[in-house]
């Protein structure tokens, strides 16, 4: 079987005139094969004074207890479990990436997929610190799960959904992990290949020792596909098990049938969001325009646009069926978001996620990088004011008028969070320079049939109807990596 | 005879690759092996490698997890200790789904993952079998084996035909990476 022709009516994925395969390791290797540059150094400055103050905020927290939160006998989940659901949520974009994406055969997939699952991987070990925190007694956290023990022998209670929970984020983990692992192997060993001594030595040992035979390979496919597959419910699983650890209750306001798919959908809209944020950075200070193009860039803003959608109907179902219902305590937990003492932070939300995705239909909009940045961050503020108003509104009016109280956080809810934030880039930023950040192998498969300068070549061969390559030249006009002369080059 | 071990063939592109292991099989020259930076979809056909039976292990590993999921449910909350929980039953089976599904799907991408390693001798630390370090970057290399076939010059110009930019005689199998 020889490579076939991909119709000349796509946008090419690899833009660049004299892209071949070695070209390809170069552009990718050349954060990791040298120093670091001075933007790099000033991130993860920035970001390591972060991941400091997380050390120490989190440190503060388990030698005080959780009193050193800003929680009441009413609010007894606020920051902690807002955090943890808008990094759980954020985590969703790379095995989404990787795994849905895979299985419908989106081949932009291929160069945005490596960054998306670290950034996941961090975003749930981000998650995974507030479960632990949460918990008061960090050091009996094993408790959550069914091992034998002196108590009689008690188990863990398999009705309650923060148990399945445990199971769900630490699955999600491991199988994140591994996905991402093993994608990993073909690109460390291009970097053991081209690297010298102690280097080679190290990316030897982490490499497994990958050769690329062709049995390892059939293998490598295989293994992909079937983890791709067991990967899509998974992923939609997991958030639809942390809505469960509300939905479940009956607390007005959580007690919702909505809450699985609006969870996820969700997720799906910040975890692109994030991916947006560091990719849109990435690919200028690593000079990866090339591989992640305007087209990864507007297929992305798609998404974000689709799922806002998605999450902006939610918003109004819960609303209608608070009303439709007739429950006079539904109504009065919606009637409190809207108009009581969170009045802002209800708004902040519907303002960030409802109304400023739907920018993205103007196609001016979601192909101008400034503002596709500015509106992924507009979109991660919004989706950060989703959790806090689910949980801390509908908490701080329980059933008892007496009781009801406000929350405000602490410096060590504010440093839990801004820490959080820190060490989630230091762990992006180390990556970026140990790592391949974009799947070598992956965008090798497109070279000959979705690039520029293949989609070139059959034009000049001319057996193409004219309209197509009109077509074709126009759809160039967005990207910022093809010249003017390049776009020129195609009427010829 | 010369002290030729293996003769490799580097191509440039994945379709004079395919031309190459065409011109070679017509030859009746035995392939070893081929190494390519990326996978090339329709080459296992070509040289007869039997189709991956790593499917049939994830599904094996998979029932396991589902079955070890029920058996853990079964045993702690109605055999071991039944507990009255709301008056509900103790064999809730709905609740015992999120579960049961996330053990199954662990179990199947661990074990098929760890039987992908074995199999395909992946570990950390091993020390790699590689034949020329350009096949992990740019170059598809076809291995033959110059002891079995001994008319190396047919080699060269059947590699060469097909669009080879480089032939080599190697003494040595493996690369060194001492």
């Amino acid at each position: 079987m020889s490579s076939h022709n991909e119709s000349i009516i796509r946008e090419p994925l690899v833009t660049g005139k004299h892209i071949t395969y070695a070209q390809v390791t170069e552009d990718i290797l050349v954060p990791v094969e040298n120093k670091p540059n001075k933007a790099w150094w000033i991130g993860f400055t920035l970001a390591a004074l972060g991941a400091m103050l997380w050390v120490f905020s989190v440190s503060y927290t388990f030698w005080t207890g959780i009193g050193a939160w800003g929680l009441n006998k009413t609010v007894g989940w606020a920051w902690d479990i807002t955090d943890f659901v808008w990094w759980v949520g954020i985590g969703h974009a790379g095995t989404l990436i990787s795994a849905v994406l895979l299985i419908f055969k989106q081949n932009w997939r291929n160069s945005i997929n490596r960054s998306a699952e670290a950034m996941t991987i961090f975003a749930v070990i981000c998650a995974a610190t507030y479960v632990v925190a949460h918990m008061g007694r960090p050091w009996l956290a094993y408790w959550i799960f069914p091992l034998p023990n002196q108590f009689g022998s008690l188990w863990v209670n398999f009705n309650s959904p923060l148990v399945w929970d445990a199971f769900a984020i630490s699955t999600y983990f491991t199988v994140s992990l591994v996905f991402w692992y093993t994608g990993l192997l073909p690109d460390i060993a291009t970097v053991r290949d081209r690297a010298t001594g102690l280097r080679r030595r190290i990316y030897s040992i982490m490499s497994f020792g990958w050769t690329g035979n062709v049995k390892t390979w059939q293998r490598f496919e295989i293994v992909s596909l079937i983890l791709a597959g067991i990967s899509t419910p998974l992923v939609l699983s997991v958030h639809t098990i942390v809505s469960m650890d509300f939905a479940t209750s009956l607390i007005p306001g959580w007690h919702a049938t909505l809450f699985p798919p609006y969870f996820v959908a969700g997720a799906i809209f910040s975890g692109f969001a994030m991916v947006q944020t560091l990719l849109l950075i990435t690919r200028k200070v690593m000079n990866f325009e090339n591989y992640i193009t305007m087209f990864h860039i507007e297929s992305m803003n798609k998404i974000i646009m689709t799922t806002g959608s998605i999450v902006g109907i939610a918003y109004l179902t819960e609303l209608f069926i608070a009303w439709y219902s007739g429950s006079e305590y539904e109504m009065y937990a919606f009637a409190n978001r809207i108009a009581g003492p969170y009045w802002w932070a209800y708004w902040s939300m519907m303002t960030c996620n409802v109304i400023s995705p739907q920018l993205f239909w103007f196609k001016k909009i979601r192909t101008s990088i400034p503002i596709s940045w500015v509106l992924s961050i507009v979109v991660n503020i919004g989706m950060w004011f989703e959790r806090f108003v689910i949980i801390v509104t509908s908490l701080h009016r329980d059933f008892l008028p007496s009781s009801w109280a406000m929350f405000y956080p602490t410096w060590t809810d504010v440093g839990v969070f801004v820490g959080s934030v820190g060490l989630f880039f230091t762990l992006f930023l180390l990556f970026l320079r140990v790592l391949p950040s974009i799947a070598m192998a992956e965008v090798k498969l497109l070279l000959h049939s979705a690039s520029y300068q293949q989609k070139l070549k059959l034009v000049k061969e001319g057996h193409l109807k004219e309209e197509h390559v009109k077509f074709y030249q126009q759809s160039l006009t967005k990207y910022d990596s093809v010249s003017e002369e390049e776009i020129k080059e195609i009427a010829k | 005879m010369s002290d030729t071990k293996y003769i490799l063939g580097h191509f440039e592109h994945p379709d004079d690759l395919m031309d190459g292991i065409d011109k070679l099989q017509k030859g009746n020259i035995s392939i070893y092996d081929v190494y390519t930076p990326m996978p090339i979809h329709g080459i296992e056909a070509k040289l007869g490698v039997p189709r991956s039976r790593l499917p049939i292990v994830a599904f094996l590993c998979g029932i396991t997890g589902t079955i070890s999921g029920i058996s853990l449910l079964y045993y702690t909350l109605h055999k071991d200790w039944p507990m009255n929980i709301g008056g509900k039953p103790t064999l809730p089976m709905p609740n015992f789904v999120p579960i049961t599904f996330e053990l199954t799907i662990l179990f199947c991408a661990l074990g098929m993952v760890a039987m992908f390693y074995f199999r395909s001798h992946l570990f950390p630390g091993r020390a790699p079998r590689v034949m020329d370090l350009r096949a992990t970057n740019d170059r598809f290399v076809v291995a033959i084996d110059a002891r079995i076939n001994t008319d190396h010059e047919k080699i060269d110009s059947l590699l060469k035909d097909a669009g080879a930019v480089e032939v080599l005689h190697n003494k040595r199998k493996y690369v060194s990476y001492e």
